[in-house]
């Protein structure tokens, strides 16, 4: 017990500091904890449900776009917000963090919604059909968010300008993830111990059982998607405003990156455990960013070959492969001073 | 008289152009321990299946603790306290056994409040209770996906009992096990009837075991009920000996 305060201690004393030590980094730093939070929510659907989502980024989206015109209604009128791209005047700092606290709020709210109606609905498929019918659905938001003039339709959708008073941007919303992450971590830590965790886990391992044995596998289905969208619809409203830009294809419904971001993280890391895809998240996200350093023009090749690598010798991913390695780590053992009397087996 | 636990009557299901179950009627009355036999692909699971409301039926009705259920779904069937082992045993492979078996707590009244709580330390002590029953306490901690088919097959048994069931049906108990494993199931299937007071309906192709445990068996053949009543006449019952053999 002693050792997992002692982990959590180290890796939020490094948090904490990571901006100060690295100040030319901080938006970086913040796009770490952004990913984190993709392969935290993707895995609880992907990983411990074994529902492989490609449409998570619709709720991302949904995020962003709610976050953004939650921030500008409040204080701007639309119209000609969106003639001059945003730039119609600063709001003061408390202006910014009601609109964004209010913003963040509703984007969550917004993302439960969503995946409560298109829970019921879809949720009804398995395997891989499910996996292809959240891959539409990614496409189809970006394609749909597109042609809304409200939203800003093709030309995207610009935030409003950070304002000075609130410090460094980089340094906000750093923190501002990291607070994300660590709730949510903390909260999917706190679910998978419980009852919701095992029947998840049931239902990945065998969902006829599951239903076999009365448990309400569609309920359980939906929240867990519910769970998942409301971390990841409070991050996208974040995200857009750390990008400042939200383009309907290219940021808010990113299928081709973002969307296959999560999965990969929570693949590599280790899906269907918790350590797994923040462990993903930091690897992926540091070679990929050391790619665009060093072997630009070649990043996205490389970023290919690293895939392949993932995939082809780490399919359980790392985490996976530790507690495969060494089970007793993860608590699987046998007792054997309780052997002798429970006999017979 | 009063009703039996469990009424099937006039139960028919086809498939295509083949009838698996024909206007069969079997009655498990409570607290009874009642036998199916049959020749492979006589319709037993069919009717397993039938009873628990994984496909639904062509003709008949089926009537659970006074309730006709041939329309629930499967989970809402289990809700109401039959549940059913399968054939080819069905564990949680990737998870504990003593997770496994918290997970198989009934699941009657659960709202979004009880979906997010934790399992009391009684549900944990029940659980171990149970898995000391089958014999299976020492390997608590592993995955269950680790443990031999025999002992799965244990495992899927105390799991239906964790979900405190009324009725429980169990397909082929003992197939796969060692001979001396099957004394101690036997054994644990009565407790579990007589102590637990749980009403067992149970297909079994070990005459030996069905004979030894029924106080009333069912035979069918070809999707027809072919002869019912106590072991002994049955097990004399020459239309009995001749499908087992292969004269129809």
């Amino acid at each position: 017990m002693s050792r997992t305060a002692a982990l959590y201690g180290a890796v939020g004393v490094a948090a904490l500091l990571a901006p100060l030590v690295f100040p030319a980094f901080q938006t970086q730093l913040a796009f770490l904890w952004v990913m984190v939070l993709f392969a935290l929510t993707w895995d609880v659907m992907g990983g411990q449900m074994g529902y492989n989502s490609f449409g998570n980024v619709f709720y991302l989206g949904l995020g962003m776009y709610v976050t953004a015109v939650v921030q500008r209604d409040l204080y701007f009128d639309v119209e000609e917000y969106a003639h001059v791209a945003g730039a119609v005047g600063t709001l003061s700092a408390g202006e910014y963090l009601t609109g964004l606290a209010l913003g963040l709020a509703l984007a969550g709210v917004a993302a439960v919604l969503a995946a409560a109606v298109l829970g019921s609905g879809i949720l009804g498929l398995r395997g891989h059909y499910f996996a292809i019918c959240t891959l539409g659905l990614g496409i189809a938001a970006g394609e749909i968010a597109g042609g809304i003039d409200y939203i800003g339709a093709g030309s995207g959708l610009v935030t409003p300008v950070f304002p000075d008073a609130l410090g460094r941007r980089g340094m906000f919303f750093y923190y501002l993830f990291f607070a994300l992450a660590v709730a949510t971590f903390f909260t999917l830590r706190w679910l998978y111990a419980g009852r919701f965790g095992l029947a998840i886990n049931a239902i990945r391992d065998d969902e006829d059982k599951a239903e076999a044995m009365g448990i309400h596998t569609t309920r359980y289905k939906t929240v867990a998607w519910c769970v998942s969208a409301f971390f990841l619809g409070i991050a996208g409203g974040g995200v857009g405003n750390l990008v400042g830009f939200i383009d309907p294809t290219d940021v808010a419904f990113a299928g081709a990156t973002f969307g296959v971001w999560m999965v990969l993280m929570a693949i590599l890391g280790g899906k269907g455990t918790l350590w797994g895809p923040v462990i993903g998240a930091v690897i992926f996200h540091v070679t990929q960013e050391l790619f665009w350093t060093y072997l630009f023009g070649w990043q996205r090749v490389a970023l290919g070959a690293l895939i392949i690598v993932i995939v082809v010798f780490f399919p359980q991913g790392i985490l996976g492969w530790v507690r495969q390695r060494w089970p007793e780590r993860f608590g699987h053992r046998v007792d054997e001073e309780a052997r002798a009397p429970g006999g017979g087996a | 008289m009063t009703e039996s636990l469990l009424t099937a009557d006039g139960v028919t299901k086809v498939f295509g152009g083949v009838v698996a179950n024909d206007n069969v009627t079997v009655a498990v009355p409570a607290g009874a321990i009642v036998g199916l036999i049959g020749p492979n692909g006589s319709g037993k699971t069919t009717l397993f299946n039938s009873i628990v409301g994984h496909h639904p039926i062509d003709a008949g009705s089926i009537r659970f603790a006074g309730r006709e259920i041939s329309r629930l779904r499967v989970a809402e069937i289990a809700r109401l306290g039959m549940v059913r082992t399968f054939q080819q045993t069905r564990i949680y492979g990737k998870m504990t056994c003593v997770q496994n078996m918290q997970i198989s707590v009934p699941h009657a009244r659960e709202g979004l409040r009880t979906m997010f709580s934790r399992f009391p330390a009684e549900v944990t002590e029940k659980a171990e209770g149970l898995l000391e029953f089958v014999g299976l306490y020492a390997k608590r901690h592993l995955l269950a996906g680790d443990l031999s088919f025999g002992q799965q097959k244990l495992l899927e048994f105390a799991m239906a009992l964790m979900n405190e069931p009324r009725l429980l049906l169990l397909d082929e108990p003992t197939a796969g096990i060692n001979p001396t494993l099957i004394n101690g199931l036997m054994d644990r299937l009565k407790r579990a009837n007589a102590e637990l007071g749980v009403t067992l309906f149970v297909i079994e192709h070990n005459m030996r075991v069905i004979m030894n445990l029924a106080q009333h068996v069912y035979c069918l053949a070809h999707g027809q009920l072919l002869a019912e009543g106590p072991p002994d006449e049955i097990r004399g019952d020459q239309r009995v000996i001749d499908a087992y053999l292969g004269a129809h």
